[in-house]
């Protein structure tokens, strides 16, 4: 601290750095601002964890192959989620194949010739912002009004089940397309336009396959949520036992999260772990969906 | 425009209707200027609107068939916004509007009947910053013949001789498949117009096609110009002065107004003549001290 008497000048400069450490990162008040941040994070992740782990626990007993290969039974030694885990696969694939042509279009009407100055289109934009935010049942009981406005008797078919996580995944695609489009240089577009390609054209050969990798990155976390949806099927009478493989658009069917469920509210502890074991399985399952999407994403995504 | 005194009107958001008056001074541009013989552009009283504002004013120019213009002048004159009237790129941007008429061979590229598609295929563009396409290096030459449907008997000749034009084929002709993005930046810009060229534009323009190269990047397009000029109408916008010196047969010096109501800065036309003429003995005194330095 020799330097503090060398002079005036060197006093008041080094006077005035010293008072910047009140409000610092160690004053006491930020340090029990960041304990207080760490201690939200390990509550939010403890809780995540001890879950996980419990689940883990409990359903590695019946983490076999039996859990895939058997149908719901009586007996829990013989149950399985052979039927859920085909009718996951059928509504979700039906849910794809039905959004992201759909999805996609939406995005690129609005992104690429939607004019921003009309009130409808801007309506619309909005509209979709807020849909994403919807609880899934909301867009359950949708489905099911539409389906009975329809006639539709039985409404615990593959297609009535898309139609409602279609609902859900919609906004997700249209949303995350746009993003895709949007990361798009202009120039890209000037570019092609300027060489006397149609605006159709540039959106067709330039601007969406450049925007793929955001895409499907976008449906599959989209997708990856409507799996994991029990609520809106449920509403549409999904079945909660089901022996038969599902086989068509209009076959019934359960999915793996209805059956997880349900082998939930049974009283024999057996089926409480078989319950554990499906639910490790659909983490699995997630995990890996949105693995891949975030693969997608590091791998493909166009740097500009 | 014949009258000492230019005015214009528009209306603005609220209907009401505005004038910009000219001094006097600036009127005798548009008389007496050297006529330009084989025209293949020509604007009458061009000028450009982004909503109400007004970007450029009263241009008359014509542009000489395979000749080099250049179009210089202090930076926000609207060099760029009336080098994209001349193509309708100023169709892409939400409230651009032309009045006036270009006309291209003769046609008015504005009639109602023209297609601003064809328009873009006969005029080419070359952009500011290269802006090649995310994809190889032969599919960037091969997409403009591609789109417009053109009738290649053989692709790859016809991606070679672009190339070939652009002076780029050696460089790349063993790395056709790669991306384009791994060129050098004079690389990518030599193939933005070698992509231009695919199409066989009758005009290439180019806006400040160099300012983001190097000297001698800069210096193999100068290079590249001079000989596309034997095929084809180039016209350049630049911010070099020497740029302009040395390849354009003909110069046209734009300058910004600030209007006295609005303090609108709007771009108008000062002096368009052969560039030795412009760099040599200009008639206006902006002119003069634009090129000598003292503005802008
Ligand atoms: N897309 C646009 N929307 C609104 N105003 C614009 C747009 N582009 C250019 N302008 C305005 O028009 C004027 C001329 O711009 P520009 O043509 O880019 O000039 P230059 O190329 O000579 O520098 C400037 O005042 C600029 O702000
Ligand atoms: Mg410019």
């Amino acid at each position: 601290m020799t330097f503090l008497t060398t002079g005036l000048g060197a006093h008041i400069r080094s006077a005035s750095i010293r008072g910047k450490v009140r409000g610092g990162e160690h004053s006491a008040r930020s340090v029990l601002f960041l304990i207080a941040l760490w201690l939200c994070l390990f509550v939010a992740f403890g809780v995540l964890l001890t879950l996980i782990i419990t689940t883990l626990i409990d359903g590695s007993s019946r983490l076999d192959s039996r859990l895939v290969t058997e149908y719901p039974a009586s007996g829990p030694e013989r149950a399985g989620l052979r039927p859920a885990i085909l009718g996951s696969i059928w509504v979700i694939g039906v849910t794809a194949v039905m959004t992201i042509p759909l999805g996609v279009a939406a995005a690129v009407h609005l992104e690429e010739f939607a004019d921003r100055k009309k009130w409808f289109n801007r309506a619309i934009e909005l509209n979709v912002q807020n849909l994403a935010a919807v609880p899934s049942i909301v867009y359950g009981l949708l489905a099911l009004g539409f389906l009975a406005l329809l006639g539709v008797q039985n409404k615990n078919i593959v297609i009535g089940g898309a139609l409602a996580l279609g609902l859900l995944v919609l906004p997700v695609i249209i949303i995350s397309t746009r993003e895709a489009l949007r990361a798009v240089p202009l120039e890209i577009r000037q570019g092609s336009l300027a060489l006397g390609a149609t605006p159709l054209q540039t959106v067709w050969r330039q601007t969406l396959p450049a925007s793929v990798p955001g895409i499907a990155t976008g449906a599959i976390l989209g997708l990856s949520r409507a799996l994991g949806e029990a609520a809106p099927l449920l509403v549409l009478g999904a079945l909660v036992f089901v022996s038969f493989d599902p086989n068509g658009l209009l076959s019934g069917y359960t999915t793996m999260p209805i059956q997880i469920f349900n082998w939930t509210s049974r009283p024999q502890a057996e089926f409480h772990e078989l319950a554990s074991a499906g639910s490790i399985l659909l983490l699995l399952i997630l995990l890996a969906m949105n693995g891949l999407a975030i693969f997608i994403r590091n791998r493909y995504q166009q740097r500009w | 425009m014949t009258t000492n005194t230019r005015a214009a009107s528009y209306t603005t958001g609220s209907d009401q209707k505005r004038t910009i008056h000219f001094p006097d001074e600036h009127a005798h541009r548009s008389k007496g200027l050297p006529a330009v013989p084989n025209a293949i552009i020509e604007c009458k009283d061009v000028n450009v609107y982004y909503n109400a504002f007004r970007a450029v004013t009263g241009v008359d120019l014509a542009f000489g068939s395979k000749e080099i213009t250049a179009l210089i002048g202090p930076s926000g004159c609207g060099k760029s916004t009336l080098l994209r009237s001349l193509n309708r790129m100023n169709d892409l941007i939400d409230g651009a509007r032309v009045e006036g008429s270009v006309t291209f061979q003769g046609e008015d590229i504005y009639h109602r009947e023209v297609d601003a598609i064809e328009v873009r295929r006969r005029i080419g563009m070359v952009f500011q910053k290269p802006n090649p396409f995310p994809k190889s290096i032969y599919d960037n030459i091969a997409y403009g013949p591609r789109v417009i449907g053109m009738k290649a008997s053989n692709m790859d000749d016809l991606v070679e001789e672009a190339l070939t034009r652009a002076a780029l084929w050696t460089e790349v002709k063993d790395k056709l498949k790669q991306s384009a993005f791994g060129l050098s930046g004079g690389q990518q810009q030599r193939l933005c117009i070698a992509r231009t060229i695919a199409v066989k534009p009758d005009v290439i323009l180019m806006d400040e096609p160099c300012s983001s190269l190097d000297p001698i990047a800069t210096s193999r397009i100068e290079d590249l110009m001079y000989e596309l000029r034997e095929d084809y109408t180039i016209i350049i916008v630049t911010h070099n002065m020497q740029q302009a010196a040395r390849v354009a047969d003909r110069t046209a010096f734009f300058t910004a107004l600030a209007s006295e109501e609005t303090g609108d800065r709007t771009g108008l036309l000062v002096e368009y003549d052969l560039t030795k003429k412009i760099f040599e003995s200009p008639a206006d005194q902006r002119t003069e001290d634009y090129i000598s330095g003292r503005f802008g």
